[in-house]
């Protein structure tokens, strides 16, 4: 174990490396591309390699290091969990490292300083790290805001465009509205168990008040980071304007340190569990899954689609989490083990297909120089690997067998499916809702992804510059290939990753997975197995024998297949305009659930006579949260003007009778 | 679980792909009788299917790749869903390999690549159907897994061949949940296999047509298969409403005269299912498209009725 301790740090300093050496870039930029983003690579690698080896030897291994302040130092801890989030952590960085050299490119020439995106960016998976090994509050803190200035930085890259400032503000208040109801929640921690470290916090007896506003700082600190709704506003704006390489690693890997630090504070720090929680966490996971689904039909920025479906994909691990707490709360420990192995199950999975679309995404940007879905078209056939592997992320994360979301759907399906268990009948009542939002999400997740892939990829292109779109270099197309790979094996081997995964709530819940691969590999059988089993292999055995035997039968036939004009039931030749548009495609969703949206639409006479239609679809968190907030603040702040009144002596008379004040709260 | 379960198994797959053009043919047969025509013989889709096969295919110039592997891929992903649906006997391995939601899953790939081949080409038709087909799936897969995870939540197991075990072990027990998944399931049914009220099979009239505008440009062995697919589907749903609902006469073990029995049973159920699909289609017309989700809805709502039916009515009791 403690090796295992040791390569988490050596990838932590290969990290560190990768951002000092990238201070070299300002005088040549090459440098980015051939050492600063291989040692990055490296450093996932590394990572990866230690996530690995603490889930297979299972135990924990703990360290201080020689920095922190002089009564508290730093101290790290790897366990199972950690080990998971270093894995999820290593293997995306290793595929953007991979993915790198290529895609930082384009950013040689650029205005903008290389040396900020490579110095950052290993400042940021450094910080990744750091919050995962965390044992003490201190550190854990000093990395989360590291985590977020240095994600800032990222987001503001191109800081040319007005937007991206906006959004990159918007991600830094956020970001800290977050930290301090983390740091408010550790203070109750520490408060009731006496210290900064995280053991000390374990042992703390908390009566029920106090820990449920632990746990609602918690909920809300983390919960903000990760883009639950209502909290999710920034994110869309947040995670497209980052480089695209950047944004698989913040929507991929970032989101994901923000579930592990709900998992750690929660589950492992708090250590208690109340049905009321599980319901808070299973509301809230459930609207954001839906929620975030149906804003993502309404993009046609692709990026900022992906961006969305990241909050509906956090919303679905979050509903596996609140079934673990009802279920633990319940007495059901092993069922609450399902619900929180599918839970991590959907954190490798989302992280390995999200990364892998925005990687996507970022070929597209690269050889297109196009991020709107209205002027794609027919890449399939200009890019054939890139639409491959984009093919591969967009069944993955429409939860479609063999691939691996489906895995993770078909496991949270499983745990609510026990919801019978449950003593109270309200909760048995909710869970089956709840349950039916996830369907409705998956559904409408496969509708957005035919979208996406249908307009984007097939049919014919409609714009000049997507036709002359090139294949993305060999780096590129490695780096997808490995996520691409990866979201396969996930799915057609789960039996093998979850006798991995096995050890998280072992340590977590005291309680794994018993008989999940009781009938060897090639079922999984998570409850029991007459309860329910999937064989994935031989499903995707069957699936690629039969696809491969049909094509080869008919092969011969195949290639003389002869080409001639789209029919289209006889009317004149198709054109690139007559197809349908990614808005065109989702107008029939956004009519039946046109009351969630903020919709504007209308039609004006142009000058030269033409009509022109304008749609607008908006998020309704704004008008609901986001500006009645930022009205009050400002409303406040005017009433703060007041004290202000440009006399010294009334200065001074505040800061005196704050003393005071000050001095009777600690007397 | 033996090899020759197994044989049993490919045997029972061969069956549903046999049978398939049949079930089609006679629910047309029915159909036009009640019309008062006479309507084509009941091995004309067999004929179809074989003529289509033997035709050469054309494809569009702008058509890429997956325009070729799609029907191949939406024809294995039905017909796989479809062996995993016990048909004469609950006693075969493959149930236990796909359990109800990977059934959903495959029938969800299968309808992926559907839809997605409908856009390849891109036609205006082709986008229509793919994004009205998506829509509609949209609502109706939820409305689906509800109405099975009532039957799945009774008996225990997602499993198939379990559940119907267990009804055929409480036979005599009249759920109200049941009744209520069964209802939505009907309308699931009838709104997945694109039947009127909600889809017309049988048009190639332009602004109506949702499964026909995806396959519009397909011709040859590629449109054979995608409506053998469809002509699975149909099947698949048949024996779920009727093995799973009516779970008498399946049999349990592997025995000649067993499997015999469960034959003839299934035979009977499914003929009985398509006179009653027949009238209906006959009695109603189609909706308009944005009259589709209410009627999903209320599909939706009869699912979740019958699962907190049960919840809250039966597993205390």
């Amino acid at each position: 174990m403690t090796a295992a301790l040791w390569l988490a740090g050596v990838a932590t300093i290969l990290a560190l490396l990768s951002a000092a050496v990238s201070l070299l870039a300002m005088r040549a930029p090459h440098v980015l591309r051939l050492v600063v983003m291989p040692l990055f690579g490296l450093a996932g690698l590394t990572a990866l390699a230690a996530g690995l080896a603490a889930l297979a030897q299972g135990g924990t291994a703990t360290a201080e290091l020689p920095l922190g302040l002089p009564w508290l130092p730093w101290r790290v801890r790897l366990d199972a969990l950690s080990g998971l989030f270093l894995c999820v952590i290593g293997v995306v960085s290793f595929a953007v490292g991979l993915y790198g050299p290529g895609y930082v490119r384009r950013f040689e020439r650029g205005r903008d300083p290389v040396t900020a995106l490579g110095g950052f960016a290993g400042l940021f998976l450094a910080a990744m790290l750091l919050v995962v090994l965390a044992d003490d509050a201190f550190l854990f803190m000093v990395a989360w805001e590291l985590m977020s200035l240095s994600s800032y930085f990222l987001v503001a890259f191109h800081h040319d465009n007005a937007a991206n400032r906006r959004a990159a503000f918007l991600y830094l208040l956020m970001a800290h509205i977050g930290g301090l109801a983390i740091l408010l929640g550790f203070g109750v921690l520490a408060s009731f168990g006496g210290g900064f470290a995280f053991d000390a916090m374990r042992g703390a007896q908390l009566p029920f008040f106090w820990a449920s506003v632990a746990f609602v700082l918690a909920f809300v600190g983390f919960g903000m980071k990760a883009g639950l709704v209502p909290l999710h506003a920034w994110l869309p704006e947040a995670h497209p304007a980052a480089p695209s390489h950047i944004s698989a690693l913040m929507s991929g890997v970032m989101l994901k340190v923000a579930v592990y630090g709900f998992i750690r504070v929660v589950f492992g720090l708090i250590g208690q569990f109340h049905w009321q929680w599980g319901v808070a966490v299973l509301v809230i996971g459930s609207i954001s899954a839906l929620m975030g689904v149906l804003y993502a039909l309404m993009q046609h920025d692709l990026k900022r689609l992906l961006a969305y479906h990241s909050v509906e994909n956090i919303g679905i691990i979050f509903i596996g989490l609140g079934l673990a707490i009802l279920f633990v709360d319940n007495d059901h420990a092993a069922l609450g083990a399902v619900a929180f192995v599918a839970a991590l199950y959907h954190c490798v999975n989302h992280a390995v297909f999200k990364g892998l679309l925005f990687l996507g995404a970022g070929a597209i940007l690269h050889s297109a120089n196009e991020r709107d879905l209205e002027n794609m078209g027919g890449l399939l056939r200009r890019m054939p690997w890139t639409g491959l592997f984009f093919l591969i992320g967009c069944i993955s994360i429409s939860a479609l067998p063999p691939f691996n979301g489906f895995v993770s759907e078909w496991l949270t399906f499983q745990a609510a499916l026990q919801a019978w268990q449950l003593d109270s009948g309200v909760l048995r009542s909710l869970v089956p809702i709840a349950a039916a939002m996830l369907a409705l999400t998956g559904a409408l997740a496969a509708a957005c992804f035919v979208k996406v892939y249908g307009v984007a990829f097939l049919g014919q292109a409609r714009s000049r510059h997507v036709r002359r779109a090139r294949p993305v270099p060999l780096s590129m197309r490695a780096g997808q290939g490995v996520l691409a790979v990866l979201c396969l094996l996930l799915g057609v081997l789960p039996t093998s990753f979850i006798g991995l995964l096995n050890e998280v709530p072992r340590q977590v819940l005291g309680q794994g997975l018993p008989h999940a691969t009781a009938h060897g590999w090639l079922w999984l059988t998570p409850i029991s197995p007459g309860t329910a089993s999937y064989g994935a292999p031989l499903v995707a055995l069957a699936l690629f024998t039969a696809v491969g035997l049909g094509l080869w039968l008919f092969g011969r036939g195949i290639r003389r297949v002869r080409r001639c004009d789209a029919w289209d039931c006889g009317f004149a030749p198709p054109s690139p305009g007559m197809q349908y548009t990614a808005t065109a495609f989702a107008q029939p969703i956004r009519r039946v659930f046109e009351l969630l949206f903020l919709i504007e639409e209308d039609v004006t006479q142009q000058e030269d006579g033409q009509l022109r239609h304008r749609l607008q679809v908006r998020d309704r968190a704004w008008g609901m949260l986001y500006l009645p907030i930022a009205r009050a603040v400002e409303k406040a702040a005017r009433q703060v003007v007041r004290l202000q009144s440009g006399n010294v002596r009334i200065y001074l008379g505040w800061s005196l009778a704050t003393l005071v004040v000050l001095l009777w709260v600690i007397a | 679980m033996s090899a020759s379960s197994w044989v049993l198994a490919l045997l029972q797959a061969l069956l549903y792909a046999a049978l398939a053009p049949l079930l089609a043919g006679w629910v047309r047969k029915v159909k036009a009788r009640l019309q008062n025509r006479r309507g084509a013989p009941l091995l004309q889709p067999y004929r179809d299917l074989y003529k289509l096969f033997a035709k050469e295919a054309r494809m569009a110039h702008t058509a890429s790749l997956l325009f070729r592997a799609a029907p191949y891929i939406v024809f294995i992903a039905v017909w796989l869903a479809a062996s995993a649906v016990p048909l004469l006997t609950t006693g075969l391995p493959t149930a236990a390999i796909a359990d109800v939601i990977v059934i959903a899953g495959l029938l969800a790939l299968a309808r992926f690549f559907l839809a997605l081949a409908g856009m390849d080409v891109g036609t205006a038709f082709g986008g229509m159907g793919a994004s009205r087909e998506m829509f509609v799936s949209a609502l109706a897969e939820p409305a689906m897994l509800m109405a099975v995870f009532t039957l799945a939540m009774t008996a225990h197991s997602t499993n198939l061949a379990s559940v119907v075990d267990y009804q055929l072990a409480s036979h005599d027990v009249l759920r109200p949940s049941y009744m209520f998944a069964l209802a939505g399931l009907v309308l699931v049914a009838v709104a997945e296999t694109g039947r009127i009220p909600v889809d017309n099979p049988a048009t190639h009239l332009e602004l109506t047509m949702i499964h026909e505008a995806m396959i519009l440009e397909y011709s040859g062995r590629h449109l054979a298969l995608m409506e053998w697919a469809a002509q699975l589907k149909l099947l698949l749903y048949g024996t779920l409403l009727a093995n799973v609902f009516f779970p008498w006469g399946v049999a349990q073990g592997t025995g000649p005269s067993a499997l015999g029995q469960g034959l003839a049973v299934i035979t009977l159920k499914l003929a009985a299912l398509g006179v009653v699909l027949a009238v209906s289609e006959t009695v109603l017309t189609k909706m308009r498209l944005f009259r589709v989700p209410a009627f999903l809805d209320l599909a939706l709502l009869l699912a979740l009725l019958g699962l907190l039916s049960h919840v809250i009515l039966e597993v205390g009791a």
